[in-house]
């Protein structure tokens, strides 16, 4: 049964016209939301008019990137259980930003975190180093998305990769330019529902082979390649290495600046709270959506089909759709997949230009004296600047393996940001030194422990053996960020700052004074 | 330092109620932080040094690791939803009682 042979990789005119429809539709979108995007509140935050429900949508979207969808489930049906492993890791997070960061998120920020970082600090220094954590978070992330989805595209279309990486790079900057968060967020919308959609629809129909029993599907998958399949083993071979992966995965997603930014489009904490709820619960059954594709494409399709197609086993849910529902809805599949890539991207791009015009030029380079026209003006040339940018990265990484730039991208989240963000709220005591220090602590450790692991010591630069042994640096950089935040908070003690602790307490709590 | 940004100076909160909401909320937070670690990495740590355990069938179609796993992904959320129950009911409550007293303080 598994010797059919795939239409992937030839133009297929199904996916091109569903994705021309996509892209016609959300600029659509776009060209209404442009004409609400005047004001900096509108371009950052949508103006705060998004509901709990849709947020939770666009949450969702912002989250669910092309990467973990064809890649988990690509994992799954080459490895099994193992997949899953990175599923769960995905979205532990969420309950973590829910009761850690969620509320005091909304209460005190305008528009980035570094609002909430510098509330009763000096805006200066932790501006400059909370953008540096930013920046580089959103860069690596940029920069694994364009590459993966130049190669996906090329797979998927029969384009070329670097007409791929145009169109994605041009389609995104003109969301961001002309409709800012409005146009990103119904962007992230739709690309959720339809991507949801799309994956329930093909569970659906793949357990359609199995009398809709899933424990058929896994008992045929035990019978056919073995028991092992249904077991863990291999993947995290050595423990702390899983341990410190887990933790990058769970507190990167709390530091990821495009995730937190979301909380400025509601109108309060409790449109917050409930975004993360509905967030959570639709990103949990995507990922249990994921694991089933998976393991279907494993018996429907076959894993030597899989492995031939892409060796990482990355067009296993494509090819399970052409499987069930031929070439139209490997069409439809492959529109949704360049979508969400898109939208990711989209939101990277905002959450990039919105450090640099807020954070940079409003804050620091104008020390709070520009206008908002003006800042607006420095966020559209950032939008520009970055989407060219994203352009260049995309077309200069081509080929390369970017699986680390993930790890990476949510290490430095994990290690610059969260440390800094979660010290300021909770603790009276954090000074401008300590929250500073631990930014630029956590970002030179995850940085510089990544550059001396197996994956790019090794892997990249062709070294014997490893300086550090683990792949992924959180279990050491991101307490080694509480370190140091608290012990140059301790050195360096700020008067000012705790004196106004106080005041920052009544606005986190009980929402005083917040938009 | 931008206007909006500088803490407004106001009414103050009842000493006491707000003391005691800070507190009530931090141990609901902290707790659930806890639990939502326990259960990670206990599955984490069970799979890095006892995958057998994962491995058991429970049914003869079926290991213990399928049902463990996909309820690691449900707890998450089902812990999500008991914090808002929380936050909505008792938190909300609260917060209300405080700054409508706040309100009449100033008059």
């Amino acid at each position: 049964m598994n010797t059919f042979t795939t239409t992937i990789g030839q133009p297929n005119a199904t996916s091109i016209i569903f994705f021309f429809v996509f892209i016609v539709g959300t600029l659509a979108i776009t060209y209404y939301a442009a004409r609400k995007s005047r004001s900096a509140s509108q371009f950052y935050a949508a103006g705060r008019s998004v509901t709990g429900w849709q947020n939770g949508l666009a949450l969702a979207g912002d989250y669910m990137s092309a990467a973990s969808f064809l890649g988990i489930a690509g994992l799954v049906s080459l490895k099994g259980y193992d997949g899953l492993i990175y599923s769960i890791g995905f979205l532990v997070g969420w309950p973590i930003i829910m009761f850690l960061i969620a509320e005091p998120l909304r209460n005190l920020g305008k528009y980035t975190f570094a609002d909430v970082v510098a509330y009763r600090l000096s805006q200066k220094p932790i501006r400059v180093a909370a953008s540096i954590g930013s920046l580089l978070t959103v860069c690596f992330y940029l920069i694994a998305q364009m590459v993966g989805s130049g190669a996906l595209i090329k797979m998927m279309f029969g384009l070329p990769y670097e007409t791929a990486i145009i169109i994605v790079g041009a389609v995104m900057i003109a969301y961001v330019l002309f409709g800012g968060m409005l146009a990103t967020t119904w962007v992230q919308i739709t690309k959720a529902v339809l991507l949801l959609a799309g994956a329930t629809v093909m569970v659906i129909m793949a357990l359609s082979h199995f009398h809709f029993d899933v424990t058929e599907l896994f008992s045929t998958a035990a019978a056919t390649y073995g028991e092992k399949v249904l077991n863990p083993g291999g993947l995290v071979a050595n423990p702390f290495d899983a341990v410190s992966l887990g933790i990058a995965l769970m507190f990167g997603t709390a530091g990821l600046p495009h995730i937190l930014m979301r909380f400025y489009t509601v109108p309060d904490a409790k449109a917050a709270r409930k975004s993360v709820f509905y967030a959570t619960g639709l990103i949990g059954y995507f990922y249990i959506l994921t694991f089933i594709i998976g393991f279907a494409a494993m018996v429907l399709v076959g894993r030597d089909v899989v492995a031939k197609v892409d060796a990482g086993g990355n067009m296993a849910a494509l090819l399970l759709a052409e499987v069930t529902g031929g070439t139209v809805f490997l069409g439809f599949i492959a529109a949704v997949a360049f979508a969400t890539i898109l939208a990711v991207v989209a939101g990277l791009t905002l959450a990039g230009a919105t450090t640099l015009s807020h954070d940079l030029y409003a804050n620091v380079f104008r020390a709070g004296r520009s206008t908002e026209e003006n800042e607006m003006k420095v966020a559209k040339r950032a939008t520009i600047g970055l989407g060219v940018i994203a352009i260049l990265l995309g077309l200069a990484f081509k080929g390369q393996n970017v699986a680390f730039m993930v790890g990476l991208a949510f290490a430095i989240a994990a290690s610059a940001n969260f440390p800094a963000l979660l010290l300021s709220i909770l603790w009276k005591g954090t000074s401008t030194f300590g929250a500073a220090a631990s930014i630029i602590a956590g970002t030179v450790a995850a940085v510089g422990l990544i550059l001396l692991s197996p994956t790019v010591w090794v892997d990249i630069l062709g070294n014997a053996a490893p300086i550090f042994p683990w792949k992924n640096p959180a279990l050491v950089s991101m307490p080694l960020a509480f370190l140091v935040g608290w012990l140059g908070s301790v050195l360096v003690p700020d008067a000012k700052a705790q004196s106004l602790y106080a005041a920052q307490q009544i606005r986190n709590y009980l929402g005083v004074g917040a938009e | 330092m931008q206007p909006d940004q500088a803490p407004t100076s106001g009414p103050a909160p009842d000493a006491v109620l707000f003391t005691a909401l800070v507190r009530k909320r931090w141990t609901v937070s902290l707790t659930l932080t806890a639990v939502m670690l326990a259960i990670y990495y206990g599955f984490i740590v069970i799979l890095a040094f006892r995958p057998d355990i994962f491995a058991a069938h429970i049914t003869d179609r079926l290991t213990l690791g399928i049902p463990v796993g996909l309820g690691v992904i449900i707890a998450s959320w089902a812990l999500t939803g008991l914090y808002v129950r929380w936050a909505n009911d008792d938190y909300d409550s609260a917060v209300h009682t405080i700054k409508h007293a706040m309100r009449e303080q100033q008059g």
